[in-house]
């Protein structure tokens, strides 16, 4: 069967701000990012859906020796979406010196961030980004 | 499955080495050969770990240049790639094909040159271990996984952050102390914790310190069927037990205090070695970061879940403690040579068990530990040795 939200279809979607994940038929879990099966029941009977765009702050680090082509500082989170899965992005409207593990539990909203590719990357990518809610 | 056992052992000072990956390796090979009262040609196959030999050197299918290096060009020789745990990996399937019967005799072992890269593209080439498509363009680095870690363990048993730094400076405070003893470690000094804590912060809540270097060096080690192992050294060790497991990228661990890779291998590796943590006189164990070390202590059992940092500051995990852990420095001081190091942890404790460590000897070692992390905890893979 044909890899059903391949990088290159997620990322399309991102950048026109459609979040979006896979829902399954089976079980009804979600696998965000995408897999070729179901997280929870390895079923392939999955539909591309769109995503709430919501979580919570479950850690965080503040980055301040990147890897070639980043510039430091910036913050990566991990967030557990409002659908269960866990993912990975930068939290982008707070200034990296004020992170604290105040962070841990606060509610994002999620957007994304367009990432130049190097020389290794094929191609550009995308980052999610999010942002501190109220 | 026969049993399998070391005979004999290798190892470059590690640290910066103006030598290539091939003499690392074949220093260290030749060392483990000369000590296992073999010829080159005697051995039937090459398993080699190396993570990143294509970007450090522009080498790519290390293996066969390594074997003909050392006089057995016409083996088949392999390269195993599993990030940090790279040797590991090979030492597992060296182990596997003796214990199978198809080889009597195998050299094993890694080689890495990570300090030829600088900082800036070591940090990008050792974050390719992370999902390079929902997680690098993020900018994660290995400090900053583990900086992630040490805030969710933080928050999760409820260690005030500034407490947690506290203990795991003290990590770093053992394992340099572990290192002076050690003469093949890069680092060779003691330090305090006021001074992990004044450290510059690589990722947050990691300073200096807290982080292992880039490290080049390589190590190197025979194994061979008992039957073999007894005509050909009088202190053969016992490999007793191997396991290894996996995990996907790391926003699918979800709460990764726990590492579910590393909770899979150690299940394998103490049902075929009959053991428990328990009976663990010492263990080599992966401290790429300070807050690595205290997880892996609480996964390989050592601890309960949430007690290892309180250990640590109890002195359980010192040289005299009740579970020395990283005896010869650890990957914080005596380096880290990614695809090495597995293999490196090895060798230290062969000579732990031999009772060849001198003044970091570990008195009366009898069942002996390693256990290596790669990647954004990804595989791990581990192993028990025994005299
Ligand atoms: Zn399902």
């Amino acid at each position: 069967m044909e890899y059903k939200l391949t990088y290159s279809k997620y990322k399309e979607a991102l950048m026109s701000g459609k979040f979006c994940g896979l829902k399954c038929n089976k079980c009804g879990g979600y696998t965000v990012p995408p897999k070729k099966v179901c997280m929870e029941c390895s079923s392939e009977d999955m539909d591309v859906v769109e995503l709430s765009a919501r979580g919570e702050i479950k850690t965080y680090t503040v980055i301040r020796v990147p890897p070639e082509g980043f510039d430091a500082p910036y913050i990566v989170s991990m967030v557990e979406l409002d659908e269960g899965p866990w993912v990975m992005g930068n939290i982008v409207d707070l200034d990296p010196d004020k992170a604290s593990m105040e962070l841990i539990g606060k509610r994002v909203s999620i957007g994304h961030k367009a990432v130049k590719g190097d020389k290794f990357s094929a191609g550009d990518g995308v980052a999610l980004a999010f942002k501190l809610e109220g | 499955m026969r049993e399998v056992a070391v005979v004999g052992v290798g190892m470059t000072q590690f640290g910066m080495s103006e030598k290539t990956q091939i003499e690392m390796f074949s220093e260290a090979a030749m060392d483990a050969i000369t000590e296992s009262n073999i010829e080159p040609r005697d051995i039937q196959a090459l398993f080699l770990g190396n993570g990143l030999g294509d970007f450090e050197e522009g080498q790519m299918n290390l293996a066969p240049m390594c074997a003909a290096d050392i006089g057995m060009p016409n083996v088949p020789a392999t390269r195993f790639e599993g990030a940090c745990a790279s040797a590991t990996v090979a030492m597992r399937n060296a182990c596997l094909w003796v214990a199978s019967g198809f080889y009597d005799i195998v050299l094993t072992g890694g080689t890495e040159k990570a300090m030829a890269m600088g900082t800036p593209m070591a940090t990008r080439t050792f974050a390719m271990g992370s999902d390079s498509r929902y997680e690098g363009f993020a900018g994660i680095t290995f400090p900053g996984a583990f900086g992630m870690a040490a805030h969710l363990y933080s928050k999760k048993y409820g260690i005030p952050l500034q407490k947690l730094k506290e203990q795991m400076a003290m990590v770093a405070v053992k394992n340099h102390k572990n290192g002076v003893l050690n003469p093949k470690a890069q680092f060779r000094k003691e330090i305090t914790v006021e001074k992990v804590l004044s450290g510059v912060v690589i990722a947050d809540p990691l300073q200096l310190l807290d982080c292992c270097p880039f490290s080049d060096g390589a190590a190197a080690l025979v194994f061979a069927s008992v039957d073999k192992a007894k005509e050909l050294t009088k202190k053969p060790i016992y490999i007793a037990g191997v396991g290894q497991g996996s995990a996907g990228p790391l926003y699918t661990q979800k709460d990764f205090t726990r590492i579910r890779a590393r909770e899979s291998a150690v299940k394998q590796s103490y049902m075929q070695a009959g053991v428990g943590p328990k009976d663990i006189d010492l263990c080599e164990l992966h401290d790429c970061f300070t807050i690595a070390e205290i997880l892996a202590t609480e996964g390989l059992g050592f601890f309960e879940f949430g007690k290892g940092s309180q250990a640590v500051e109890e002195g359980k995990t010192s040289l005299n403690g009740e579970i020395p852990i990283n005896p010869s420095g650890g990957l914080k001081a005596k380096g880290h040579p990614i695809g090495a190091t597995g293999a490196a942890q090895a060798y230290e404790i062969v000579k732990q068990l031999r009772e060849e460590c001198g003044e970091r000897q570990v008195k009366g070692a009898k069942i002996g530990m390693i256990d290596t992390l790669g990647g954004d905890l990804a595989t791990v893979c581990n192993m028990i040795f025994r005299r």
